[in-house]
């Protein structure tokens, strides 16, 4: 029974919050699309004094490059070093 | 007649609506394949498509699309007796707003998860498209002008829900703060924000000076208060301008920081309301007083009754949330049934305890139609009406009705000024998009937007004259709010009707409700305008004879468009999913 109840909160706690999770999510990742522009701004030919460094994160946001450039609305790569479609 | 008895009836229709009549349209119609990869696995990327447990998502909807309005429709509809009206929300909720909520969720995960308005575009074309951004536009407006004076009305009639609706603000900001910067669970802090709320009520409704009485602090009803305006005027005035900079504010600023922590909150008070008036029913047993039909009426029902309840029987805005939040959402096609289709019985069921709460509050139908004498009456008091009924209905729970009267007002506002804040800034979206549409590109900055959406919601709610005085007549908007919400729910409706003609499926279960909703609005629309509003009418009123207008050249406009769609003039290309 207690089980139960525990589960029925659980549910009620996690209709409530869908929205709010979706926003934080949301959030979280305009941050890290900013993030990934900082780290990809010397090959789009913005310079980026700390290239050197950011290139030690690559093997790192490599996997979330494809999706990153569709969000901003390139359809292709648009780095020629880098060929995700 | 007993009110448990109407209650059971109606659940007993819903009931019977899911059980066969959903899965009839499931089944041969729609055709729901369990198979179908949805748009939440297709494209599942942690933010908009997300796989979702069908009862989590279901919560959602519901709680997306119940607010004010399947509460003020319902209460200002009984004024042509109570029969009419719920058959209206019973027949309407398992044929129209099923149907349609179903419908438009199927459509729009059959197509990548895309919304109704890119829809439009694509299965009718670009002219359906601006025709969708134009209707939604007036919605959004008149959502704005009828919930702002709903919050105005119960703040000047019930000045103890001011100071509890005015804590939320602190206490929503700092859930939202806690949860995004710390990342803390809602669901404690949130129900300690509501015994705060609720608390506060509690004392406010004994301590005369904690309630925000702006009437009483000019001087009483007959006092003269600013600009020279009546005390009341003057009371609408501020509380119209109060609210618009708030909902200013609340629009502008990122929505996990105070929208969404005060929806939380709100949707205990959705789930605490609704179990509160149905147990208070069961509890206190009332009879219904109010008279089955009213011969009397000083205006015909018939099509009127139609575009006064949208909400609660069939409602446009829902197919927004449909196409916009669930579909992306929706972990298997299978579960589309319950989330749609139950949502909009989600609805019913409130807007059939709202009809419950305002027959059963007179103690005789003379009380009754006393009260109800005109539907000027109806539409000013119906709001008021409902709050004391619901009120009564609480107090089967032993509740003091001076409290319960003040519970009901903060849950009321609280819903209205939840629609108000939302619909602000879904408005700031639409004038960017139509800004960028006809290269007007400084019409898609936030602060320009907002500020057109704000000051034209505000000068359209003070306008209407009421009784009162200035700014009391926002509820003369209501029957235009009703129509451009059945006219979106009408152009969702004919997006489905074409995409299964284009399947070679029986179209009839969606294309019968469109018509219906089509002809009822453009047929009420047409007396009200012509008749009521014109020069040559009863009630003549410029400003609502112009947006009336508008609203009905736009319902022209989509019905040519609906029927060469139809007939297959327009012919684009569709994903047959």
């Amino acid at each position: 029974m207690l089980d139960k109840i525990k589960k029925l909160i659980e549910l009620y706690e996690e209709i409530l919050s869908m929205p709010h999770r979706q926003e934080v999510a949301r959030e979280l990742r305009d941050e890290d699309d900013i993030f990934l522009l900082l780290i990809y701004s010397e090959m789009l030919g913005i310079p980026n004094p700390a290239y050197y460094y950011t290139l030690e994160l690559y093997p790192y946001i490599i996997e979330k490059f494809h999706d990153w450039h569709l969000r901003m609305g390139m359809e292709k790569s648009p780095i020629s070093g880098i060929r995700c479609c | 007649m007993s009110g448990i008895l109407l209650a059971v009836i109606g659940i007993l229709i819903f009931i019977l609506g899911y059980r066969y009549y959903s899965k009839f349209i499931a089944e041969k119609i729609f055709q729901i394949d369990p198979n179908y990869v949805t748009p939440a696995h297709r494209y599942k990327d942690g933010v908009d498509f997300v796989p979702t447990n069908k009862f989590v998502l279901w919560g959602h909807h519901f709680s997306s699309v119940a607010g004010a309005a399947p509460i003020v429709g319902p209460a200002i509809a009984v004024y042509w007796g109570w029969v009419p009206a719920l058959l209206w929300v019973l027949l309407g909720t398992v044929f129209a707003a099923g149907v349609h909520d179903f419908g438009t969720l199927v459509l729009s995960v059959r197509h990548k998860g895309q919304s109704v308005g890119t829809l439009a575009n694509k299965l009718v074309g670009q002219r359906a498209k601006i025709l969708f951004l134009f209707i939604i536009l007036i919605l959004v407006l008149m959502v704005n002008a009828v919930f702002a004076w709903v919050v105005t009305n119960l703040f000047i009639s019930y000045p103890a829900s001011v100071l509890p609706v005015f804590i939320q603000i602190p206490l929503a900001i700092w859930i939202g703060n806690a949860v995004y910067k710390r990342n803390k669970k809602m669901l404690l802090p949130s129900i300690l924000a509501l015994a705060v709320m609720y608390v506060t009520a509690m004392i406010a409704s004994k301590v005369s000076f904690l309630q925000i009485d702006l009437v009483q602090y000019m001087g009483g009803e007959g006092a003269t208060g600013i600009f020279g305006l009546g005390a009341v005027s003057s009371a609408f005035f501020i509380w119209i301008i109060i609210l618009m900079i708030y909902v200013y504010i609340a629009s502008t600023l990122p929505v996990w920081k105070l929208l969404q922590p005060r929806d939380f909150i709100n949707s205990h008070q959705l789930v605490l309301g609704l179990a509160l008036l149905y147990l208070g029913m069961v509890f206190l047993n009332p009879s219904v007083t109010a008279p089955a039909t009213n011969p009397d009426a000083d205006i015909s029902w018939f099509p009127l009754l139609f575009i006064t309840i949208a909400c609660g029987a069939i409602s446009g805005f829902h197919g927004l949330v449909s196409s916009g939040t669930s579909s992306k959402q929706l972990n298997n096609e299978t579960e589309a049934r319950f989330v749609g289709y139950f949502g909009a019985v989600g609805e019913g069921v409130l807007a059939l305890i709202a009809i419950i709460a305002v027959i059963t509050f007179f103690s005789s139908s003379e009380e009754f139609l006393a009260t109800y004498s005109s539907f000027t009456d109806a539409n000013q008091m119906g709001l008021g009406i409902f709050v004391e009924g619901a009120a009564q209905l609480f107090s089967g729970l032993a509740i003091p009705t001076d409290i319960a009267t003040t519970i009901v007002s903060i849950i009321v506002v609280s819903f209205a000024a939840t629609s108000l804040d939302t619909s602000v800034r879904l408005m700031r979206y639409i004038i960017g998009e139509l800004g960028i549409e006809y290269h007007v590109p400084s019409l898609s900055k936030p602060h320009v937007a907002t500020s057109i959406a704000v000051i034209s919601s505000a000068a359209l709610v003070l306008l209407p004259e009421g009784p009162k005085g200035f700014g009391s007549g926002g509820y003369l908007l209501w029957p235009l709010f009703g129509t451009a919400n059945q006219l979106l729910a009408g152009i969702s409706l004919l997006l489905i009707a074409i995409w299964l003609k284009r399947l070679g499926r029986n179209y009839a279960v969606v294309l019968i409700p469109m018509i219906f909703v089509m002809f009822m609005t453009l047929y009420a629309m047409f007396q009200q305008v012509v008749f009521e509003w014109s020069w040559i009418g009863d009630d003549s009123n410029t400003l609502l004879f112009v947006l009336g207008a508008i609203i009905f050249v736009f319902a022209v406009w989509i019905v040519l468009t609906a029927f060469s769609a139809l007939s297959g003039k327009i012919d684009n290309p569709i994903d047959k999913g």
